[in-house]
This record gives structure tokens, sequence and C-alpha cells, in this order.
């Protein structure tokens, strides 16, 4: 199955501009150990994973009443600090659950891929 | 023949569910086949008698109903999710497995139905459902919903653990404690709904609560060295062991203190006794769920065993509750404590332990208050206090129960008249 993990938000993790470089270095070595163990497991495959630029820096889209509205700012409050994903082939929830205790502890959200056969 | 096909079902619908589920991954067609396959034994066990093994016959019949739809479906070129197995993950994982290869289906069976990705009330309906057969009907009336609600949310659950990959799956042994607590979660779900005042009184969610403790001794029984399952279990059945006592022939609650101990199920109350004194719970350091239920089994128990109301010992269930409240501070178990304290020590020290009870909304509050005033004396306070319970108070059986203490207060002689004024 592919599963689309969001990383919707910090959670109880420190700022990030107000970590020192080591402990940057550290937050983004959990990512590197993240790949490692997700290679390391069979039938799984990161299929694609982005960092996403800060909430300030989206653009929204809506169209209302046929007419299309293009604003400033992520779409909803909830996404504000959406900051990353990941495309994931996984057998099943409960490894994509396990593999995730490997990043860091943000507030995510899986969900599954829609299977269009 | 319907005696016997009722027991089949009763006892062996879990398993077959799991058999069925290992062998074919369909959630979706399983559940109908096994149900076709009881209509079939309703009619042709009554023509042709009961068959040598009925377990096995019903197996059989579903199977072959299993295996028609997926040759009509091929032939339609449909293609459909399957329920992932833990067969498609790498072999070399440790499993938890022990063994006994029905009995893990059962448990797959299990920890399936009560993934912490499914909302805890459909876990809990939906192990109902699956593991132990009880039907939509019934749940529903269990958690106080309408039949096509609980259809509806049972249906809900089964697409989401199709959809969104839920195993049929043992995890490894570091992880399973942990969905083995979600379990007991879910199952002492089931029994406080049996248990929860609803607009009033029905005698048959209290047995449909029985399903529960029945879903609890399953599951404890495929890992009977756990201790939050342990925990549980001997909590329910101390629970469960008292609903004969606990509402008069007129359907009125019967407060424990009131009740007729010779209508407490003594069989229950050793075996629970017998699992709270169990390797699974002694002498060793258990997780905060387990001993949040272990310490208040040993309430339980304490009244259990009591032969009259005057040999219960507060003093120990006090102590129990201190405990209970260091790991697990919620204003219920707060609430219960002041209770206990007041009858180990006064009604003056049971208001003070309450005034640390915050329970906004709540009528359990301003009527203990009540009653613990109308001991003290304080009869003025004590009505006020029956006034604000009341009108929190939305369950039939408590509010009677609620009018009658009321009642029975402003109809006391009123010994300070005769001594003097009325205190304010």
């Amino acid at each position: 199955m592919k599963y689309v993990v969001l990383l919707m938000a910090d959670g109880e993790l420190p700022a990030w501009s107000g970590m020192s470089e080591d402990e940057q270095g550290a937050m983004i070595e959990q990512f590197g150990e993240f790949d490692r163990a997700c290679q390391a497991r069979e039938g799984v495959e990161i299929l694609a994973g982005e960092a996403l630029g800060a909430g300030d820096t989206s653009t929204s889209i809506r169209t209302r009443a046929g007419e299309r509205h293009v604003t400033d700012g992520p779409y909803a409050e909830a996404v504000e600090q959406l900051g990353g994903f990941y495309l994931l082939e996984a057998p099943d929830l409960d490894v994509v659950l396990e593999l995730l205790t490997v990043l860091p502890a943000y507030d995510m959200q899986v969900s599954p891929v829609v299977d269009p056969y | 023949m319907t005696a016997e096909l009722d027991r089949v079902v009763r006892e062996e619908w879990g398993r077959l569910v799991a058999l069925l589920l290992a062998h074919f991954r369909r959630l979706d067609l399983v559940e109908d086949a096994l149900g076709d396959a009881v209509e079939a034994a309703a009619r042709r066990w009554a023509v042709e008698g009961v068959p040598d093994n009925p377990a096995a016959w019903l197996q059989t019949v579903a199977r072959r109903r299993v295996v028609d739809r997926l040759r009509s479906e091929a032939m339609a070129r449909r293609r459909h999710a399957l329920i992932a197995t833990d067969l498609d993950r790498q072999p070399q994982r440790t499993m938890a497995d022990t063994g006994d290869v029905v009995e893990d289906d059962l448990l797959r069976l299990v920890l399936m139905c009560t993934h912490p990705a499914l909302s805890p009330e459909a876990a809990s309906a939906l192990a109902l459902r699956l593991v132990l057969g009880i039907s939509t009907y019934d749940i529903a009336r269990l958690f106080l919903v309408s039949e096509t609600t609980m259809a509806a949310r049972l249906t809900r659950a089964k697409r989401k653990i199709v959809a969104a990959g839920i195993p049929f799956a043992i995890p490894d042994l570091d992880a399973l404690p942990a969905r083995l607590a979600t379990v007991a979660q879910t199952a002492y779900l089931a029994f406080t709904a049996g248990y929860a005042p609803a607009s009033g009184p029905d005698p048959v969610r209290a047995s449909l609560a029985g399903e529960a403790v029945r879903l609890t001794r399953t599951v404890r029984g495929l890992r009977p060295e756990d201790p939050t399952l342990t925990a549980l279990l001997a909590l329910v059945l101390l629970q469960h062991s008292r609903r004969d006592a606990r509402v008069d022939p007129k359907g009125r609650l019967v407060l424990l203190g009131d009740q007729d101990r010779t209508r407490w199920h003594r069989e229950e109350i050793q075996e629970a006794v017998a699992l709270l004194e169990s390797p699974s719970v002694v002498g060793r350091s258990l997780p905060e769920q387990a001993a949040t239920y272990l310490l208040q089994a040993f309430v339980a128990a304490e009244h259990a065993t009591a032969r009259q109301v005057s040999e219960t010992r507060w003093d120990r269930i006090v102590a129990h509750y201190d405990q209970l409240v260091s790991i697990d501070p919620t204003p219920a178990a707060r609430l219960a404590r002041a209770v206990a304290v007041a009858e180990a020590s006064g009604p003056r020290a049971g208001l003070a332990a309450l005034e640390e009870v915050d329970l906004p909304g709540s009528h359990r509050v301003a009527a203990v208050s009540a009653e613990l005033l109308a001991r003290a004396g304080e009869r003025a306070a004590a009505a006020a206090h029956f006034r604000a319970a009341l009108e929190l108070c939305r369950n039939d059986a408590e509010r009677q129960h609620l009018q009658a203490r009321a009642a029975a207060l402003a109809a006391e002689p009123d010994v300070t008249t005769a001594a003097g004024p009325p205190r304010p």
C-alpha cells in the first residue's frame, strides 16, 4: 500500500530557530536514520519526501462562484505549520507507525493513498 | 437444535471469523458468508440433525460462500483491497506467537478490531460483533444508539480497516503489551456502556455488559500472563457479580450498602479474588493502566468479601484510593476517595476531601455533599445540595433515589427545634 505522511506541526518539539547547531544536526540525523530504517525494512520504500517552506511562503487558490482567488498564506490554520511530507510504500499501517517512531516527535497524519484499481 | 446452533455461534464465532480471515483476508466477504452459513444451519440442521462437528460444518459452508463470491468477482474482473497480514512482512521478525495457530488467529482478529487507529467506540462495537458474534441490534442497545447508527458505525470501521491497511497481525513482542492495553480499554468501554446510567433501567443492558466480561475473558485467555487484562478481568467480574442486587424489582437503583449480598455471584467473586492473587499481577511492577484497574479491583474486592456493610474495611479502601489518586488523579477517583474517607473517618473528613474534587456539570459532587451534610446534621445545607444535584441529574433511577433521600431528610423529626431555634 501507499501512504502519505504529513508532518503537521511541531508538537512539543523545541522551535528550530531556538536550537543550537548541534541540536539541529542531531534532528537532521533522525531523518537520515528514518531513511535507513525504511531501506532496511522489507516491503518499505520512500517514494518521495520533502520539507516545505514556512506557511507565510505558501499561496492559496480558491474558486468561488466560478471566480478564482489567489491569496497569500496557507489554505487553513490547520496546515499553517505543515512542515513536510513523505510518500511511502509499506505493507500495512503498523509498519508505518513503527517506522515513524524514528522521526522527531512531530504531530503527524498518516493517510492511505487511494488505489484506483 | 436451535440451542445447539446458538451455542456454536456464541462460542465459536470469533474463531470462525479469524480462520476465514486468515485464509481469505476479505473482511467484507467473511462476515456475510458466516451469516449465510448460520442461516443455512438453521434450515438444514432442523431436517438433517446437528452435524458431529457443528463449527467445522459452519466453516465449510462459509468457506464455500466466500469462494463462490470470489469466483463471481473474478468473472466481473474487479479487484478488491485485501486486508494486510503479517505474512506479507519479512518472515524473520520476532513474533509473539506461542504456537497455537487458531488461537493466534483469534488474537490477530482482536488486535485488528481494537487497533488504536479506530475510534474507541467503533473498536468496542466491532470487537463485540466480530469476536463474539453479538448482533448489531444488541450492540446498538448496549451503546444506546439506533440499530441503523450502529450498523453504519460498524461498516465505517470495517471500511477503515481495509482502506488504512490496519493489519490482521500480531505485533513484535515489545509492542504487544501496549496493544493489549488498548484491547483492555476497548473491553472496559463495552462493559461500562452496559452500566452507564441511561434514560432508565434496562436489565437487558446489564446482561449485555456480561458479554463485555466474556470478551475480556476470551482475550485474557489468549495472553493470561498479561497484567492489564488480568487486572481488568478481576475488576469487571467483581462489578458484574453485583448485577442482580443493583436494581430492585421496581427497577430502582439499590446502593451498595443496601444491596442484598446473598444475591451477589459468589463464584465470580472467588474467581476475581484468585486473579488478584495470581503471579500475573502480584510482585511485579505494573504499567499504569494495569495498576489503575488493579487498585479499583482491590476496592471492589473489599466490598465483595465483606459479609455485611458494617464489616467493610474502609481504612483499606481509603489506602487503595490514596494509591489510585497518586497515579491517576482524576476527579472520579478523588470523589470515590472522599466517599471512602467519610465512611472511615466521618462526614466532616469526607466533606474536606470533597473540596479537592472538581467535576463541573456533574450532579455527583452535590449529591455526595448533600448526603454527608445530612449525616453531619446540617439539614438546610443538605437540602440545598440535594436540590442542586436534582437540577443536574438526568438519570431516572438516580433522580428517584435523590428525591427519596431529600424527602426522607425533610420528614425527619427536627431535633434542633426541640432544643432551641433552628440553625441557619
